[in-house]
């Protein structure tokens, strides 16, 4: 393995440096069908789960297959990928929002081939490279963050239970029986990188463990002040602390319980980690959407405050997300979303139907939007 | 496979695409290198990475560190730091960053650029992505320091490509497909976002704000890339005049020759179609209605949520006086809740070359930039000094469409401009009138 330059000169970065050039134009990646067509299409139509035509006023159709995957991918697989676009779809592809691979063909002729190809294909473990689905009223593709094959601050993998998730809504990602469409997505932490908050069901890693103190190191690794003031709930301040051999430190204490268990001390400062296994696991909230239809965008709801990890498959996470998306479905009006049910039937249904115990945990008790969140109002259901 | 990974190997099998697997077939891949590549990084580091990820499974926490201050010079943003906690046992994933290279607009892509992306990163890195991150940018994941400036270098020369953000700056903006494949796009969202992805590089890269903010455009109140959650600003497009109907069409789904939404609910069979009961009762402002075999709306009252044209779209068409509304101050729950965008302008031209939004864009980072303390972002810099306030430093005039419902008390906060006569008064002449 020897070092190769790419032309790069350390000792004069700035040499020949080309910066701020943006990302690359779209319209060298466009299928010539979208270039020809862009702006007027009149309508679109799924002709079977996972195939879209899209129609346009010059009576040109762009016919779609949309395919689920992991979003951590190889470049082995990309490369895959790139070689069926190249058989079949003239060497273009894009991909959606919620990490769905759409390949795209200018005559149904071209479908039927590239639908094959694609649900021909398995990795040597045994599941599908390229299954088709995620359209129309059912479940799509999960949006997730890092979880622990990347990140610093996880209470839970990201990959791993949506792996889990998505084999057991698989029905669902390839048929359409749903009440209407059912987003899901996952965060690792509270910080929730993307946008779990507004899912019809989010899963979300929490830790329920304050940090760790490493003392001995802390003044050593850290800046206290910056650890200090890294806590949201101003719940650490400087002290000193006497090691077990009777020297002094300048260290930190921890107000346990005005913590939020948010992990940005650690952060901040390595020698407060707070993951645990027992501690940490999974938070379900339910009823969010970001679309305009019908009712307002609406956030998440917690209606299970915690689900142990449970690695490798996290059942009881995947069982309860089941529980639920069974009782949406039967209970369910067409066209009605998850939160707007469970807002018709009232939240003392959901919990009904849905078989999930109502704890206190459930009750919002964080600052001044809790109190809005209580009944303030003497209808209720028996 | 050089670690033994029994819990990982049950995430083999399930239909659903096995990124274990995936992992697994890139690591020996890199065993073979049959391309003779040579291997910038350690060849073993897929192994290593499962290896890893195998410990965090059977430990139930995470074995990375948070990152250090790594990037390329100049920039403030696009690589994210990593470090393995068991070094000595993965060496292959010691150094583990994360780059964040800018997505085009739309994430339509050629297999020509593709695969020098993936030349490139087979090369100098471990060879895994996220296609996409959330933000929207591709990530590579994993790679040495040494590697970066390499990596940048080999973007922008010969790739023609830019990272993209992270950091106390602009991040990444990112759109729906709009216009390109969706006949509900009210405006071009590649245009607009490439554009003032463009325009705003220097934003990007280098870290001048209090914190993130983020652009998102979505081209209709559908919200396909959820701008009103999660964008300090999101664009959404829509219309001012008449939804235009195609009365035959219309016809056509009540005699079910067309299928509602498009056949998305196709999986099950919820009886003959009813439009009563699927699109003039659930309109949220019933002003929609049946006259004889025509169906009306009162467009002046319609509120453009979508409902009916997507359930009927060959019989109903958005608009054709389009543009966009802007809302701000969308964030995730930490720290003081979650917050949903604000309507801040309700209607405006999205058109090139964009400059009323631009005014609005940078009337709003002044503000910000002016006021918001270090780590607080625009939706809680209006909660803190309120909504009032924004409307000032941006120079907007106030629109019932602003808010939800006007305020639930009276405390004005009146200032002394705003009432006649001023605040300075004559106690003496006040006196003469009212004994002490
Ligand atoms: C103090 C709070 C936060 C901390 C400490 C934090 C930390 C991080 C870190 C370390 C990463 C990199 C993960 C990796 O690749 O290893 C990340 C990614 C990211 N963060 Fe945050 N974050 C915070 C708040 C937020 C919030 C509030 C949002 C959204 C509104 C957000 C959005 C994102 C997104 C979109 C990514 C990219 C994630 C992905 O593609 O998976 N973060 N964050
Ligand atoms: C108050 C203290 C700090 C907090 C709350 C904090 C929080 C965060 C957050 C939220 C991110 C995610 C950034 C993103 O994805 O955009 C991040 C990333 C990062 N932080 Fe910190 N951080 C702090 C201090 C530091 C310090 C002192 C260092 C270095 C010694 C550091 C190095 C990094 C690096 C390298 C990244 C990834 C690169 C980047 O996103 O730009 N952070 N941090
Ligand atoms: S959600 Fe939290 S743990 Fe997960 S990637 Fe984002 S910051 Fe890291
Ligand atoms: S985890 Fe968060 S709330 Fe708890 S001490 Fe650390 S910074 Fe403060
Ligand atoms: S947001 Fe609207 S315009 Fe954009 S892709 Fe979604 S439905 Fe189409
Ligand atoms: S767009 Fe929504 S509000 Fe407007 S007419 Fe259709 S259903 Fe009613």
């Amino acid at each position: 393995m020897a070092f190769i330059s790419s032309g790069y000169n350390p000792d004069k970065p700035m040499e020949d440096r080309i910066t701020d050039i943006g990302p690359r134009n779209y319209e060298e990646f466009y299928p010539p069908v979208v270039k020809a067509n862009k702006g007027k299409w009149l309508y679109h139509e799924i002709l079977e789960p996972g195939v879209l035509v899209h129609v346009a006023e010059s009576g040109d159709e762009c016919y779609t297959v949309r395919a689920g995957g992991a979003r951590l991918m190889s470049v082995t697989h990309i490369r895959e990928i790139c070689e069926i676009a190249d058989k079949h779809c003239g060497g273009y592809l894009r991909f959606t929002t919620r990490n769905n691979i759409e390949f795209m063909v200018d005559d149904k002729s071209k479908l039927e081939p590239l639908k094959k190809d694609l649900e021909s294909r398995k990795f040597d473990g045994g599941s599908l490279k390229f299954p088709v689905g995620g359209t129309g009223a059912g479940v799509t593709n999960i949006v997730h963050t890092q979880g622990w094959i990347h990140c610093h601050t996880p209470a839970t993998d990201a990959s791993g239970p949506v792996k889990a998730t998505m084999d057991v809504l698989f029905d669902d990602f390839q048929n359409m029986r749903l009440p209407a469409h059912l987003r899901v997505s996952l965060a690792c932490c509270l910080n929730m990188c993307g946008a779990v908050h507004c899912s019809d069901i989010a899963i979300l890693g929490y830790h329920r463990k304050p940090p760790m103190l490493d003392h001995e190191y802390l003044d050593k690794m850290c800046e206290i002040p910056l650890a200090v003031a890294a806590c949201p709930t101003a719940a650490i301040r400087p002290t000193k602390v006497e090691l077990p051999d009777g020297k002094k430190v300048n260290s930190v204490a921890v107000k346990n319980e005005r913590c939020m268990f948010c992990g940005n001390c650690y952060t901040m400062c390595p020698a407060m980690p707070l993951a645990d296994k027992e501690g940490d696991g999974i938070v379900l909230m339910v009823g969010g959407k970001v679309s305009n239809r019908i009712s307002a965008p609406k956030f998440s709801k917690v209606v299970v405050a915690f689900i142990p990890n449970e690695p490798p498959r996290w059942p009881t996470t995947t069982d309860t997300i089941q529980k639920i998306v069974e009782a949406y479905s039967k209970g369910a009006n067409k066209y009605e979303r998850l939160g707007e049910w469970a807002e018709r039937i009232s939240w003392e249904r959901f919990f009904e139907v849905c078989d999930l115990e109502f704890t206190h945990h459930l009750i919002d008790d964080f600052r001044d939007p809790a109190y809005y969140t209580w009944r303030q109002t003497s209808q209720f259901k028996f | 496979m050089k670690h033994e990974t029994p819990m990982l190997d049950q995430l083999e099998t399930g239909p659903w695409p096995s990124f274990v697997s995936d992992i697994k077939q890139e690591a020996a891949n890199r065993a073979k290198n049959e391309k003779n590549v040579d291997y910038q990084i350690p060849v073993d580091v897929c192994d290593d990475l499962l290896g890893v990820l195998e410990l965090s499974f059977k430990h139930g926490r995470t074995h990375w560190k948070h990152g250090g201050i790594v990037g390329v010079f100049g920039y403030g943003g696009g690589v994210i730091g990593r470090y393995c906690d068991q070094p000595e046992e993965f060496s292959g994933v010691a150094h583990f960053h994360t780059m964040r290279v800018a997505q085009p607009a739309g994430k339509f892509y050629s297999t020509d650029y593709l695969k020098k992306i993936c030349d490139l990163w087979d090369f100098r890195g471990s060879g895994i992505t996220n296609m996409h991150g959330s933000t929207g940018d591709i990530i590579f994941l994993g790679t040495t320091t040494k590697q970066l400036e390499e990596i940048f270098y080999e973007l922008t020369h010969n790739l023609n490509q830019d990272l993209g953000g992270s950091g106390s700056n602009l991040r990444t903006p990112a759109d729906c497909i709009g216009k390109a494949r969706c006949e509900y796009a009210c405006f071009d969202t590649q245009h607009m976002c490439h554009t003032l992805t463009h325009e705003y590089q220097d934003e990007l890269h280098r870290p001048a704000f209090p914190y993130k903010f983020k652009f998102k455009f979505d081209g209709c109140p559908n919200c396909c890339v959820a701008s009103i959650a999660r964008a300090d600003m999101s664009f959404i497009g829509t219309w001012k005049d008449d939804i235009r109907i195609d009365q035959e069409a219309v016809q056509a789904y009540v005699g079910g020759e067309l299928k509602p939404n498009g056949n998305a609910h196709a999986g099950r069979d919820w009886g003959a179609f009813d439009i009563n009961k699927e699109v003039i009762d659930l309109c949220p402002t019933k002003c929609m209605w049946m006259d004889g075999k025509e169906l009306k709306i009162d467009n002046k009252e319609c509120t453009r949520c979508m409902h009916c044209i997507n359930v009927m779209p060959r019989a109903l068409r958005i608009g054709k006086e389009t543009g966009c509304s802007i809302l701000v101050g969308a964030k995730a729950p930490i720290l003081d809740g979650a917050q949903m965008g604000t309507m801040l302008v309700p209607f405006i031209k999205a058109e090139e070359p964009y400059d009323e939004i631009k005014e609005v864009i940078e009337s709003i980072w002044d503000y910000w930039m002016e006021e918001g303390k270090n780590r607080e972002r625009l939706g809680e810099l209006m909660k803190r000094q309120g909504f009032q306030k924004l409307l000032e430093m941006t120079g907007l005039k106030p629109d019932p469409r602003m808010v939800q419902e006007p305020r639930h008390n009276p405390y004005i906060f009146w200032k002394e401009e705003e009432v006649e006569g001023g605040f300075e008064r004559d106690i003496n002449e006040f006196r003469k009138y009212h004994q002490r």
